[in-house]
């Protein structure tokens, strides 16, 4: 895995839960490559559910949050305003960085003042797909949204990411179909499927035997009430 | 057809249940948290046939709803609180000239432009309206993204029915979240040809219609005391027949309840998370959800097992709204009392658990 990774996707389609456990995963792995860790959560589209939520549990293992430019006065606003410190991470080599964009192409686009730190090969582009998601429902669909933040970023992308899923209704079958069209996609694009997530605690990596490279994500960003 | 189950926010779920229900004109204009749905409207409407207008303001949105209701359109607006505000006078003048659509308010905290976090503090606003006479909304309230879309979906026909505004009313956090969904099939729509011969009122087909005889008047102006004072006698027998027949709830665990909380939307989802925690600490809690607003479910607090409970909790994202109709409900048969946050902040379960607790112990 190279030093910056880059988490895009149509909206909803798991971003943020995904950089939330793939930073608090890394923060209890043995850091030898590089020292720090940092999340930049780049959402400047969503108003609610942004990984600056989850700033004092990333604190608290040691993972550096950088957001908006409100961040020290508790300001919920959603204007495009980001703070300049979070170049510091991006500049750091020593620092292992999740950057979590906003959805689709329009969220994405943030990260175009930033392409200095993207010109050479220290980073990776993910694109995470949602099968279940009403506007990503087919290979075609999903496709067109990778290709649009891809031309909107300028960027390469170099792999996919598969979570497909129902939250709290999420079956092994949900995730095996979800898998199929990810396949198929990776097979269309020529681009390799990184992960297949799935949500832990609800379903066990023995019910998803042969899907390779599979990855648990917490559900940090969901209050339990919201599935009473 | 209904789809698979799907995942949705709130926000795109409701756009698109407004369109799958026959709404076919949109007029809005952006804010947060309901800036989802005009984005979907401006996309997805024109798909099937409808026309989005991004209005110069919720003044501007809410007169082109009423002169696309009263032209027979199927109209669907949605808002935030501050922008519903702005509207209030237009609701007030479809209520009079009956005309019919389907609205969502999208609430944040107040008062004035107030932030932009979940909010219950519109309730007074919704149900007693800000609009000047005598006038009445329909106002459903869900609590889950499922039940927003099935109440959407209905909601163009429900304005039709009763030719008035009806009102859908989901906090911020029902917008926002994510939620599995079944998105019902796409209901029939009246072409623009057909309306006039559908909606006999409508204003529109007259040059096909031919003759002064046949002019449709929509209008809010009645200058004749007698003449305004009949009308709106009328418009009371129509509201009096919606307070017989929109009334829904849902009221769970009341037999035997000590303690029966009062909530709708988001709260009362936290109530049923705060009463397993009570039944975890052997305090047998009920809940009360009301779906419509206005209607009020005064019916429901007649299932309260009056042997057993000792109070009743309004919980609530305001100051304390809904509870004024919970205790004309209760009519002095139990004490009320207020579980709450306001401003955007939300209640976590054990804290409107322990509020309750508390509720018991000093009635001891």
């Amino acid at each position: 895995m190279k030093r910056v990774i880059v988490i895009a996707g149509h909206y909803g389609s798991g971003k943020t839960e995904l950089a939330v456990s793939l930073a608090m995963q890394l923060a209890a792995e043995e850091k030898k490559d590089f020292p720090r860790l940092s999340v930049v959560d780049l959402d400047i589209a969503n108003p609610y559910f942004r990984s600056r939520e989850r700033m004092q549990l990333l604190r608290e293992h040691h993972v550096s949050l950088y957001a908006d430019a409100f961040e020290s006065t508790g300001t919920t606003a959603e204007l495009p305003a980001l703070t300049a410190a979070l170049r510091a991470p991006l500049e750091d080599e020593g620092c292992r960085t999740i950057i979590d964009l906003g959805g689709n192409d329009a969220g994405a686009r943030v990260l175009r003042q930033f392409g200095k730190y993207f010109e050479g090969d220290g980073h990776e582009l993910w694109a995470v797909v949602n099968f279940r998601r009403y506007e990503t429902r087919t290979v075609e669909a999903a496709r067109a949204h990778v290709d649009a933040i891809a031309a909107e970023l300028q960027l390469e992308v170099t792999g996919l990411v598969n979570n497909t899923h129902l939250l709290r209704e999420t079956t092994p079958e949900i995730i095996r179909e979800g898998y199929t069209l990810a396949a198929q996609l990776s097979a269309e694009m020529r681009k390799p499927l990184i992960h297949t997530c799935y949500p832990a605690g609800i379903i066990a990596p023995g019910a998803l035997q042969g899907i390779p490279s599979l990855m648990p994500l917490g559900l940090y960003m969901r209050p339990a009430y919201l599935d009473k | 057809m209904t789809t698979d189950k799907v995942l949705m926010k709130g926000n795109e779920a409701f756009a698109e249940a407004a369109i799958r229900g026959g709404a076919r004109l949109y007029f809005g204009y952006p804010i947060t948290p309901q800036s989802e749905v005009p984005e979907y409207m401006s996309r997805e409407l024109p798909k099937h046939g409808g026309v989005f207008i991004q209005a110069e303001s919720e003044l501007g949105a809410i007169n082109m709803a009423y002169g696309a209701g009263a032209a027979g359109g199927s109209v669907f607006i949605s808002s935030s609180s501050p922008g519903i505000a702005l509207m209030q006078e237009g609701m007030s003048f479809l209520c009079s000239a009956e005309v019919p659509l389907l609205a969502l308010n999208v609430s944040r905290g107040g008062p004035g432009i107030g932030g932009i976090q979940p909010g219950q503090a519109d309730y007074y606003q919704v149900t007693r309206g800000g609009g000047n006479g005598d006038y009445r909304i329909p106002v459903f309230a869900p609590s889950s993204i499922q039940e927003a879309v099935d109440l959407l979906y209905e909601g163009t026909e429900l304005a039709q029915t009763w030719r008035n505004p009806i009102m859908v009313l989901a906090d911020g956090m029902i917008g926002q979240m994510m939620e599995p969904v079944r998105l019902p099939d796409f209901k029939p729509v009246y072409q623009p040809h057909e309306i006039a011969a559908h909606r006999d009122w409508a204003c529109t087909g007259y040059a096909d219609r031919g003759g002064d005889q046949n002019r449709r008047v929509v209008k809010s102006l009645r200058m004749q005391p007698e003449k305004l004072e009949e009308h709106v006698e009328n418009l009371f027998k129509k509201y009096d027949r919606a307070e017989k027949e929109l009334v829904r709830y849902e009221s769970e665990n009341l037999n035997g309840a000590d303690v029966v909380f009062v909530a709708f939307g988001t709260t009362a989802r936290i109530c049923r998370e705060a009463c397993e925690i009570l039944a975890a600490e052997g305090v047998k809690a009920g809940l009360i959800r009301p779906i419509s607003l206005w209607p009020f479910p005064n019916k429901a607090f007649d299932e309260i097992d009056f042997g057993t409970t000792k109070a009743v909790v309004a919980a609530e994202l305001s100051m304390g709204q809904m509870i004024t109709d919970v205790r004309l409900a209760l009519n002095g048969r139990l004490p009320a009392f207020l579980a709450h946050r306001t401003g955007g902040m939300v209640p976590t379960s054990p804290e409107v658990a322990a509020r309750a607790k508390a509720v018991l112990e000093g009635l001891k």
